[in-house]
């Protein structure tokens, strides 16, 4: 367990090294929460939609925007180029479960973009925009919510990386969850805003677990508890399917010599 | 010199993508479905309201195609300056500088993202529908305007990004920089600029002069008043800025050069 804790803690700091990328990327960051308040004030100004009014809608993309780096949204490479590259033997040799390893890495991947990727563009929208507040408990609740987030999405990353110990080049596949992430998270939009059957078809996947769900319990949209226990079952289903399925591609490994 | 050898090089930069096929089709269908998101995101957008910013869904629809077309045409010719920090740091930059060639189309056709057509066809498919849906007078001078306005507006993108990317002889690490304008850009000259508060608004339009992409075009295209007063003529002088801001872009990028020193490593 010790070692699984100094393994987020070197996620924290590995991180925390890239200063002036880390302000080019606020303010990247930034750009695009303003652009996107624009557009969803331009549809909400007049009058509130599917209970979006002008400040629970400047909540909603400015927590988006701070929680898209927390959940790396648009899915990481890692494993997926260790497999390519054969280091992945190392990886395996190590007296360690693969999954906690990277998964403790990323909690502290996690816990340092809260400070530096969360923190300030939800604090620069609630300065700009009117934006609405919350009590600590629901500030708790939102905390806990986007953490099981976390844990889902570090599922549906593992799934998709392991697809490189059948594929290889898996690389379309990974770019295709790139592209798609954002309107099935319901980060491009609310997922409110969509019709029904869609609402519908998203909330039967864990996908909405990444961005709507934290969002919906921090706004009180709809019983809270219904979205913590949907994020639960998706966080066990796929950590547990993760393990499994890197059982079965543990037996894929060629090492070749040289 | 010239022309001859970019012709050799962007050949065979082409020829190179398109000998992984799988691969290659898997990107191009990866940039259509980015374009399909951005097409949903507007057509449930307008299923809340009727209007956003006083214009309906296929007038929205013809700024998003000319935006897209325009900004796939910048991707694919000037979107390898995204590498420019790592050809800072690694000091490829100093072999352009030992050529005889202009170190800006150097980096430029050192790789021409051919999967970018993906981006531009699906933009046609989107110009076409908007086009078929929206009264326009037509005219030798709208059609006109719908072949010059995208290239135009290519040439306006492609300057903000050559522009942009020049920061980063300064600020090695600053490429997330450069994004705010280009892909923030495209995001911007994507809806009806009215939308935008003040500032935000003039710094996009004006100085990033994205507003002559498409807003401006396509309101000449569709024969309306600017809500914000600007004089009709706005719509017809895009390729007039184009000119100006790929004057500018070549200014700073010399700028630039002349202050640039080896990062050393």
């Amino acid at each position: 367990m010790r070692s699984y804790a100094q393994l987020a803690l070197a996620g924290f700091r590995r991180y925390s090294t890239y200063r002036q990328a880390m302000f080019a990327g606020l303010a990247a960051n930034v750009m695009f929460g303003l652009l996107r308040t624009s557009v969803l004030l331009a549809v909400v100004g007049a009058a509130p939609k599917e209970g979006y009014d002008v400040p629970s809608a400047v909540a909603y993309v400015w927590l988006g925007q701070g929680i898209l780096a927390f959940v790396v949204l648009w899915g990481d490479t890692t494993l997926a180029q260790r497999v390519r590259s054969g280091d992945v033997v190392v990886d395996l040799y190590r007296p360690w479960h693969l999954q906690a390893a990277l998964l403790a890495e990323d909690v502290g991947r996690a816990g340092y973009s809260v400070l530096v990727r969360f923190l300030p563009p939800v604090a620069i929208g609630g300065l700009l925009f009117p934006f609405r507040g919350a009590g600590p408990g629901t500030w708790a609740l939102f905390a806990l919510s986007a953490v099981l987030g976390l844990l889902v999405s570090f599922g549906i990353r593992f799934l998709l990386n392991t697809t490189a110990f059948w594929l290889l080049d898996n690389r379309g596949v990974l770019g295709l969850y790139a592209v798609a992430s954002t309107l099935l998270c319901g980060l491009a939009l609310p997922i409110p805003f969509f019709p029904g059957w869609a609402r519908d078809l998203l909330w039967a996947t864990p996908f909405p677990a990444l961005v709507q769900g934290p969002i919906d319990v921090y706004l009180e949209h709809g019983p809270q508890w219904t979205v913590l226990l949907h994020q639960a079952c998706w966080a066990a289903v796929l950590l547990t399917a993760g393990h499994f399925v890197l059982r079965r591609a543990v037996r894929k490994v060629v090492v070749q010599g040289g | 010199m010239g022309e001859p050898v970019y012709r050799r090089l962007v050949g065979a930069r082409l020829r190179g993508q398109t000998a992984y096929r799988v691969s290659f089709a898997l990107d191009c269908l990866a940039q259509a479905i980015a374009q399909g998101v951005e097409l949903a995101v507007i057509s449930v957008l307008f299923r809340q309201v009727d209007a956003l910013g006083g214009f309906s869904v296929s007038e929205v629809v013809l700024m998003y195609a000319i935006a897209s077309i325009s900004f796939g045409i910048a991707d694919m010719a000037a979107g390898q300056l995204n590498e420019l920090p790592d050809y800072i740091r690694t000091g490829k930059f100093d072999v352009l500088l030992l050529r005889p060639l202009g170190t800006l189309p150097q980096i430029m056709v050192s790789d021409v993202r051919l999967h970018r057509a993906g981006k531009i066809l699906t933009g046609l498919l989107a110009l076409a529908y908007a086009l078929a849906r929206n009264d326009i007078a037509w005219s030798p001078w709208t059609v006109l305007l719908v072949v010059v306005a995208p290239l135009a507006g290519a040439v306006i993108f492609s300057s903000v990004w050559v522009v942009a990317s020049a920061v980063c002889f300064w600020l090695v690490e600053g490429q997330q920089l450069t994004s705010t304008v280009t892909y923030g850009g495209n995001a911007f000259a994507s809806y009806p600029i009215n939308i935008y508060p003040g500032l935000l608004r003039r710094f996009m339009a004006f100085v990033v002069p994205g507003a002559f992409v498409a807003y401006y075009p396509a309101l000449a295209l569709l024969g309306r008043d600017d809500p914000l007063g600007g004089p009709a003529l706005l719509g017809w002088v895009s390729p007039l800025v184009a000119l100006a801001a790929a004057g500018v872009a070549g200014l700073v990028w010399r700028f630039a050069v002349r202050h640039y020193r080896g990062t050393g490593s």
